[in-house]
C-alpha cells in the first residue's frame, strides 16, 4: 500500500516536473514574467517613488488599499511575481542542464548514421562522376564532422549553434545568480552632506540605509568622503544643468592618508565593491540665530530641498534653545524673481540674487514628545505666526523675541553609497549571453549525406538544414561541382 | 556658420526628407495599384507598365535618405554631441535607421514594395517629431554625458528601425494571408511577394535584430549602474525593454523550438514590436521614472 502511494508521488512528481520542464511551459512563464511586469509600470513603486505611493493613497484610498493587497505597489519584490521568475528559472535549469550534458557527450561521438532513403530530403541531387573519397575532402576543407562508413558518408555542420543557444542559457542563469547575491549580500544608502563636510562610512553617517537580506551594518568599507568643492554649470539659456563636479578628498581606510578626487554623475568613487555615487544637489542657507539679549541661540548651515529646476528650496529652521520656542519655516530662492501670480521664485539655478524668505513661528517645536520628526519641516500645530520677511544677503530681521541673519549660503550634495557584490557575475552573465546568442543565431546549422549509388556509377548526395536555413543549396552545388572536378 | 544656422539647415533637411517621402509615397502607391496590364489572364502577368515610376520612388528614398542623414548630423553639429538627446532627435535618427535598414534589405532582399508602408512610417514618424516633439537644440544634462549615450542610443535606434520594418512586413503577410484565405489577393498585391518569404523575412530580420536589442538592454544596465548607482531599477522605460526582449524572445523560441509559422508567428511578431512602441510613445511622453528625457 505504502509503496503504492509512494510510486504514485514519485510518478506524479516525475509528470510535474516534466510539465515544468517542457518548452511550452517555458514559453508560457516567459510570456506571463512580461505581462507580470507591466503594473509595476503603471503604479507608483514604493521602491522607486514612495512619495507618488502616497500621493496616490492620498488620492483614491479605497482603490489603494485594494491595489495594495495585490502588491501593485511592490510588484517586483511580491511572492507572484517572484513565483514567476523562480518557476521560469527552474524550469530552466531542468531543461537546459540535462542538454548540456547531452551535447558534451554528442561533442565526442560521431554524426549519426546516413538514413536509408536520401531522396525523401528537402535537397537531393545525383552526381554520376563522383565518389566518395572526393566528398570527404570537400567535406573536410569545409570543416564538417565526418562519419565515414563503408559506402556512405555522413556529416554535419554548425554544432557552435546548440553551443552558443546553451551558453547563452546558462548565462541567465549566471545573471540570475549575481543579481539575488546583490540582493542578499549588498547594501545601499543616502547621505547629504555640505560642501565642507566629511562623510564616514558608519551606519549612523546615513540619513536613509538598507541592508541585504544577508548583509548587516557592521561590515560597511571603513572609508572617508570629505566634501571640499562642488560646482554646477548650468546653460545660460535654459537653465539646464550641463555639468555638476565634486572635488573630494578620500581615505581608505579611514585615517590613512588623503587623496584628492572627482566625482561626476557619471562617474562614481569606487572602494572595493562600494560605490559612491553624486545623486543630487542643493542649497543648505547659512543663518544666525539671536535672542533678545544678542546671545547666539542657532548658527550653521541649514539643509533645504529643492522643489524645481530652478533649485527654489524649502527647509526648516528649529531653535529650541530660544524662549519661547522658535522655528522658522523657510524657503531659499537662489536668483530671485517676483510676479503678482506666482510671487517669489527663483528663475535661475545658481546663486546669483539669493534671498531667504522666512515665515517666523513660535510655541512649542514638538520635539520633547518621542515622535521623531522631520528636519525639512516644522510641525506648526502648536505653534503661532508671528511674522514673514525676505532677507537679502547678510539681512538681520527683528522679530521681537530675537533676531535671525542670512549670512549666505552653502552647496550640498546627495551621497549615494551602493554595495553590490554581485553585478559583476550579472556583467559576465550578460556578455556570455550576448556572445552565445550571436553564436546561435549566426550559426547555420546542417547535415549532408553522400551515399554510393549501389550498382551503378557515381554517388547520391542529399542535405538538411535546421531551422530552414539558407544556404545549403548552394552548398550542396558546390560540391557536387567540386566532385565534377 | 554658428550652432543656430546649423540647427536651422536640420530643420530644412528634415523639411526636405518629408517632401521627397511624401513623392517617394505617391510613386510606390501608383506602381503597386497600376502595375498589372492584363487583368484577364493572371497566369500571365506585366509589370513593366509602372517600373519606371516605381523606380523613381526609389530614388527618392535614397535621396530622401541622404537629406535626413544631412539633417541629422547637423543637429548633431548643433548641439555639439550625437544627434538623439531627446525625442525630436531620437525620432529622427530612428526614421534615419529604419530608412537605412529597408534600403540595405531592398538591396539585399528585392523588396521594393515595402516602399510604400515605409514612406507612411517615415513621413508619420517624421511629421509627428516636427510638430509635435521638436525642442530647440540644446547641451545635455550631467547623466547623459557619457559614452554610454552613443552605444546604449544608437543600439536602440537601430534595433527599433528593424523591429518597425519586420512589423511592417508581418502585417502586410497578415493582410495578404487575409485575402488569400477568402480566395485570391486582389490585383495591386499580385506583385508582392509569397506569404512563406514574408514570413521568413520578418523571422530573418528579427533574428538579426535581437542580440542588438539584447545588448541595448545590457549597455544601458552599465550605463545605469554608472550614472544612478544600479544596474536595474525596473523603471517604466527599464521595464517594457524588459518586456520587449521577453516578447522577441517568447517569438524567436515559437519559430525555433516550437515551429511557429505564418499567422500565429506573424501575430506574436506584431505584439512584440508594440510593446516597443508603447515604450517609444507612451513611456516617453505620458510615464514617468528616470528615463524622460523626452523634454515635452
Amino acid at each position: 500500500m505504502t509503496t503504492n502511494i509512494e510510486l504514485d508521488a514519485r510518478s506524479s512528481f516525475r509528470w510535474l516536473w516534466r510539465q515544468l520542464t517542457s518548452m511550452r511551459t517555458a514559453l508560457i512563464l516567459l510570456l506571463l514574467l512580461g505581462v507580470a511586469a507591466i503594473p509595476g509600470s503603471l503604479f507608483p513603486q514604493r521602491t522607486q517613488n514612495p512619495l507618488a505611493v502616497s500621493d496616490y493613497f492620498k488620492g483614491n484610498p479605497g482603490t489603494a488599499k485594494f491595489l495594495d493587497q495585490l502588491q501593485m505597489f511592490d510588484v517586483y519584490s511580491s511572492p507572484w511575481f517572484s513565483a514567476i521568475y523562480i518557476l521560469l528559472f527552474i524550469s530552466l535549469i531542468g531543461c537546459v542542464l540535462p542538454r548540456s550534458i547531452e551535447h558534451l557527450k554528442g561533442a565526442r561521438a560521431q554524426p549519426s548514421l546516413t538514413p536509408k532513403n536520401l531522396n525523401r530530403m528537402e535537397f537531393h541531387t545525383e552526381a554520376a562522376e563522383g565518389s566518395l573519397d572526393s566528398a570527404e575532402a570537400w567535406l573536410r576543407k569545409n570543416r564538417f564532422r565526418i562519419r565515414r562508413d563503408e559506402n556512405s558518408i555522413s556529416a554535419e555542420k554548425g554544432f557552435m549553434r546548440e553551443t552558443g543557444n546553451l551558453l547563452f542559457h546558462l548565462s541567465l542563469i549566471l545573471i540570475l545568480i549575481g543579481v539575488a547575491l546583490g540582493s542578499f549580500f549588498g547594501m545601499r544608502g543616502d547621505a547629504i552632506i555640505n560642501v565642507g563636510e566629511r562623510f564616514i562610512n558608519t551606519p549612523t553617517s546615513y540619513d536613509v540605509i538598507s541592508y541585504g537580506k544577508l548583509q548587516s551594518g557592521n561590515n560597511l568599507t571603513p572609508f572617508s568622503v570629505t566634501a571640499t568643492d562642488f560646482k554646477a554649470t548650468y546653460d545660460l539659456v535654459t537653465g539646464t544643468p550641463s555639468d555638476f563636479k565634486l572635488s573630494v578628498n578620500t581615505s581608505s581606510p579611514v585615517g590613512t592618508k588623503e587623496v584628492s578626487r572627482i566625482v561626476r554623475v557619471n562617474s562614481p568613487l569606487t572602494f572595493g565593491t562600494t560605490k559612491v555615487y553624486l545623486q543630487a544637489n542643493g542649497y543648505s542657507p547659512l543663518v544666525t540665530v539671536r535672542d533678545k539679549s544678542g546671545d547666539i541661540k542657532f548658527q550653521g548651515a541649514v539643509i533645504f530641498l529643492p522643489q524645481d529646476g530652478n533649485l527654489t528650496s524649502i527647509g526648516a529652521i528649529k531653535v529650541p534653545d530660544m524662549q519661547p520656542q522658535t522655528g522658522f519655516v523657510g524657503s531659499f530662492v537662489p536668483t530671485y524673481d517676483r510676479t503678482p501670480e506666482r510671487g517669489s521664485f527663483s528663475s535661475y539655478p545658481e546663486a546669483l540674487d539669493p534671498r531667504l524668505l522666512v515665515s517666523i513661528w513660535t510655541g512649542d517645536l514638538g520635539l520633547d514628545t518621542g515622535i521623531p520628526q522631520s528636519v525639512y519641516r516644522l510641525d506648526t500645530s502648536e505653534m503661532k505666526r508671528i511674522g514673514l520677511k525676505t532677507l537679502k544677503l547678510n539681512e538681520t530681521h527683528d522679530f521681537g523675541d530675537g533676531s535671525i541673519t542670512f549670512e549666505g549660503w552653502t552647496p550640498w550634495v546627495n551621497l549615494q553609497i551602493v554595495k553590490d557584490p554581485g553585478k559583476i557575475y550579472a556583467l559576465l552573465g550578460s556578455i556570455f549571453a550576448i556572445l552565445g546568442l550571436l553564436m546561435s543565431l549566426f550559426t547555420r546549422s546542417r547535415r549532408i549525406w553522400i551515399k554510393e549509388v549501389p550498382d551503378k556509377s557515381g554517388v547520391e548526395v542529399a542535405g538538411l538544414a535546421k531551422n530552414a536555413a539558407p544556404g545549403l543549396e548552394n552548398e550542396i552545388a558546390s560540391l557536387v561541382k567540386k566532385m565534377k572536378g | 556658420m554658428n550652432s543656430s544656422d546649423y540647427a536651422y539647415l536640420s530643420n530644412y533637411g528634415v523639411y526636405t526628407a518629408m517632401v521627397l517621402f511624401a513623392v517617394a509615397f505617391l510613386a510606390h502607391g501608383i506602381d503597386v495599384a497600376f502595375s498589372v496590364r492584363n487583368l484577364e489572364d493572371k497566369t500571365q502577368l506585366d509589370f513593366s507598365r509602372t517600373k519606371r515610376i516605381g523606380d523613381l520612388g526609389t530614388v527618392m528614398i535614397v535621396l530622401a535618405f541622404i537629406a535626413l542623414f544631412v539633417a541629422v548630423i547637423f543637429r548633431g553639429i548643433s548641439a555639439q554631441r550625437v544627434p538623439w538627446g531627446n525625442m525630436y532627435e531620437f525620432s529622427i535618427t530612428g526614421a534615419l535607421a529604419f530608412t537605412g535598414a529597408y534600403l540595405y534589405a531592398l538591396w539585399k532582399y528585392k523588396i521594393k514594395w515595402l516602399g510604400l508602408p515605409v514612406a507612411i512610417a517615415v513621413l508619420l514618424t517624421l511629421g509627428t517629431a516636427i510638430s509635435i516633439l521638436y525642442v530647440p537644440s540644446a547641451p545635455l544634462v550631467p547623466a547623459l554625458k557619457s559614452a554610454w549615450l552613443v552605444i546604449h542610443v544608437s543600439a536602440a535606434i537601430i534595433s527599433g528601425g528593424v523591429f518597425l520594418l519586420a512589423n511592417c512586413i508581418a502585417a502586410t503577410y497578415l493582410i495578404l494571408d487575409r485575402y488569400e484565405s477568402r480566395g485570391a489577393r486582389p490585383v495591386w498585391a499580385l506583385k508582392l511577394p509569397a506569404l512563406e518569404t514574408l514570413d521568413q523575412l520578418s523571422y530573418r530580420l528579427v533574428a538579426f535584430v535581437f542580440p542588438l536589442w539584447t545588448f541595448s538592454v545590457i549597455a544601458g544596465a552599465i550605463w545605469a549602474e554608472a550614472a544612478w548607482g544600479r544596474y536595474w531599477g525596473w523603471d517604466p522605460k527599464e521595464t517594457w525593454a524588459f518586456i520587449t526582449w521577453v516578447a522577441y524572445a517568447a517569438y524567436l523560441h515559437a519559430r525555433v523550438t516550437v515551429g511557429w509559422r505564418g499567422r500565429k508567428a506573424a501575430w506574436l511578431c506584431l505584439f512584440a514590436g508594440s510593446t516597443f512602441l508603447f515604450n517609444y510613445v507612451y513611456i516617453n511622453i505620458w510615464g514617468s521614472g528616470k528615463h524622460t528625457y523626452s523634454g515635452l
